[in-house]
């Protein structure tokens, strides 16, 4: 064999070594983070973390109770607003969508989808926070309502662009109404791709902080109403994170277990949507 | 054997309320359209408006002047852009021949049982929120990184000015390396598709010359998918421009322009975290809005420039 033979086949080894060290790389700080997460959450992860309001530093015991509740509600709220604007407009970009008007919207989506989501909490801060004089749960969840209505909106458009342009004249050739046809048979159709587009969207809000930093604040105690600041997981577990104490930190990684868990089981249902659909 | 066509029973004429229902759920989803630009639009509004002092009070020298003091009410932004950029510089950096080179192995070279499971744990780091990020960062990845790299690194070539001073732990460095262990994933992904779009002929005409894989790839990747490989690197300094919490939490917060890896930094995204609920006076604030609009903008065009780049430059894949 010659030298170039040689010198050829093992640029290709290592090469291919090289490749498979970097997938390995990729994929070695999820193993860490899952291991961490569960070796220094596991001490106090326990009912009470999730039944219990936060103690004070020293005291044993208490929980993430009111950021549970406070994530559940904030969340929540994004989304009531957030579907019906997101679903029709993308049902208007897929249905209708072709002129220049359309195309400015898709324009602003796109923006939208960019833009880092601590500006977003500017944006509810000034929105309410300011004419309030008041931290909210609807600051919060209105920052959180314009990260969840770009995705959406994507997704919505994306899957109801998958529906076969015959499966419309089909329906309309059995002469059903233009606008029945595209509720009750063009996105019945992509249901499932639409709603796994939401759960994702809900797992990424869930899990957000920026933008509640300034908006919904975060609060000791339960919530009192939505035009009160609101505790939510993700807050308390970068306020404990960032504190002095050991037993506080012991609950940021138990209050990021709580999280993580949240968005698996969000991300899997998701998943498992449009799976079984295929 | 045909089935009989059937017959079309004829109705008169049009029903014209059809129409009208029809119009009017066009109009309906338009209009919640409409809302979203709106929306869209008015943050851009709010943002220029609440900057307003700012801008009138420091114009241009905002982005030039690096005091930063809440105090005498001296604010400019240069450190924070700075600790933004080079930060997110760095995460490019190391996340870039990562993220390529994964695509490239599971793409190529990785057995069909592998691809599925790698793809799923790489979407997986997508979908960890990043406060968890910042928190894994603060107990475990600074500490390492400290020990391991930073001080041996500090004692042999501490002379170079990129590894001056002494080390803490939090630094710019720390904020790079979890930045690009953030972006990987979306490098990762768009790298996937933009290398599924060479054809496969072209693939198998390198190695029916007796090229060998490795050969194959150079050629194949060096002929077409430099462009698109560019342009998901854009994606990736997209995201890490704007990532917030994680950042914050390692990167040490200080509002220096030090060229030292080593030492503490801030990021634009990072003041406006820490410091929006504190901002006592109209013109802090104002200026903290500023920092927040600069950064929409950059984003926006980075952003802008990726989806450029990758719609026109890479055939075969929808842009998105």
């Amino acid at each position: 064999m010659t030298s170039i033979a040689f010198r050829r086949k093992a640029t290709d080894r290592i090469m291919k070594a090289l490749f498979l060290l970097s997938a390995f790389l990729v994929i070695l700080p999820l193993f860490l983070i899952f291991f961490d997460l569960l070796w220094k959450g596991a001490k106090e992860l326990k009912w009470s973390l999730l039944t219990d309001l936060p103690r004070p530093v020293g005291e044993p015991g208490g929980g993430i109770a009111n950021g549970i509740l406070g994530t559940l509600t904030v969340t929540g709220l994004a989304m009531a607003g957030g579907i019906p604007l997101a679903v029709l407009t993308g049902i208007y970009l897929a249905e209708y969508g072709k002129g220049a008007f359309a195309s400015v919207v898709r324009f602003a989506v796109d923006l939208l989808a960019g833009v880092p989501s601590i500006i977003l909490g500017i944006f509810g801060y000034v929105l309410w926070v300011l004419p309030m004089k008041r931290f909210s749960a609807w600051a919060g969840a209105s920052a959180l309502a314009m990260i969840f209505i770009p995705i959406v909106v994507r997704t919505t458009e994306e899957m109801l662009k998958t529906v076969p342009v015959s499966v419309r004249e089909g329906a309309l050739a059995l002469g059903i109404e233009r606008w029945k046809t595209t509720l009750f048979i063009t996105v019945r159709t992509a249901a499932a791709g639409i709603i796994t587009g939401i759960l994702l969207a809900m797992a990424r809000i869930l899990g957000e902080t920026a933008p509640l930093l300034f908006t919904a604040l975060g609060n000791q105690f339960w919530q009192t109403g939505l035009d009160q600041p609101i505790a939510t997981i993700p807050l308390q577990v970068f306020s404990y994170a960032i504190s002095p104490y050991d037993d506080w930190h012991g609950k940021a990684w138990a209050g990021a277990v709580v999280l993580i868990l949240m968005v698996l089981v969000l991300s899997t249902v998701a998943r498992l949507l449009t799976r079984t659909r295929k | 054997m045909a089935r009989p066509i059937a017959r079309v029973p004829a109705t008169g004429k049009m029903k014209v309320g059809a129409n009208i229902k029809d119009f009017l759920f066009e109009k309906t989803t338009a209009l919640f359209a409409l809302c979203v630009l709106g929306l869209t639009l008015l943050l851009f509004a709010l943002l220029i408006r609440e900057s307003l002092p700012a801008i009138r009070k420091f114009g241009v020298t905002f982005v030039t002047n690096s005091t930063w003091d809440p105090v005498l009410e001296e604010f400019a932004a240069l450190p924070f852009l700075y600790g933004t950029l080079v930060s997110s510089f760095l995460a490019i950096l190391i996340a870039v021949p990562l993220g390529v080179g994964s695509a490239i192995f599971i793409n190529e070279f990785a057995p069909g049982w592998l691809k599925t499971p790698i793809s799923f744990l790489a979407e997986l780091l997508a979908a960890i929120p990043s406060v968890i990020y910042g928190l894994w960062g603060i107990f475990v990845l600074v500490p390492i990184l400290r020990d391991n790299f930073m001080k041996p690194v500090s004692r042999a070539l501490g002379w170079i000015p990129l590894f001056q001073g002494p080390v803490y732990g939090p630094s710019m460095l720390a904020a790079g390396v979890l930045l690009a262990i953030m972006v990987v994933p979306f490098i990762l992904s768009v790298s996937r598709e933009v290398l599924a779009t060479v054809p496969q002929v072209q693939k198998e005409a390198v190695l029916s010359l007796g090229g060998t894989h490795w050969e194959m790839i150079r050629i194949v990747i060096g002929q077409h998918c430099i462009p698109g490989i560019f342009g998901a690197t854009i994606l990736g300094l997209g995201r890490a421009l704007g990532e917030t919490m994680a950042v914050t939490m390692v990167i040490g917060n200080r509002p220096d322009i030090v060229l030292s890896l080593f030492q503490p930094g801030y990021s634009m995204a990072a003041v406006i975290a820490n410091e929006f609920t504190e901002a006592t006076g109209d013109l802090y604030l104002s200026a903290l809005v500023e920092i927040g609009l600069v950064l929409f903008l950059l984003t926006i065009v980075v952003n802008l420039a990726a989806k450029w780049i990758l719609t026109r430059m890479v055939p075969g894949r929808a842009g998105r």
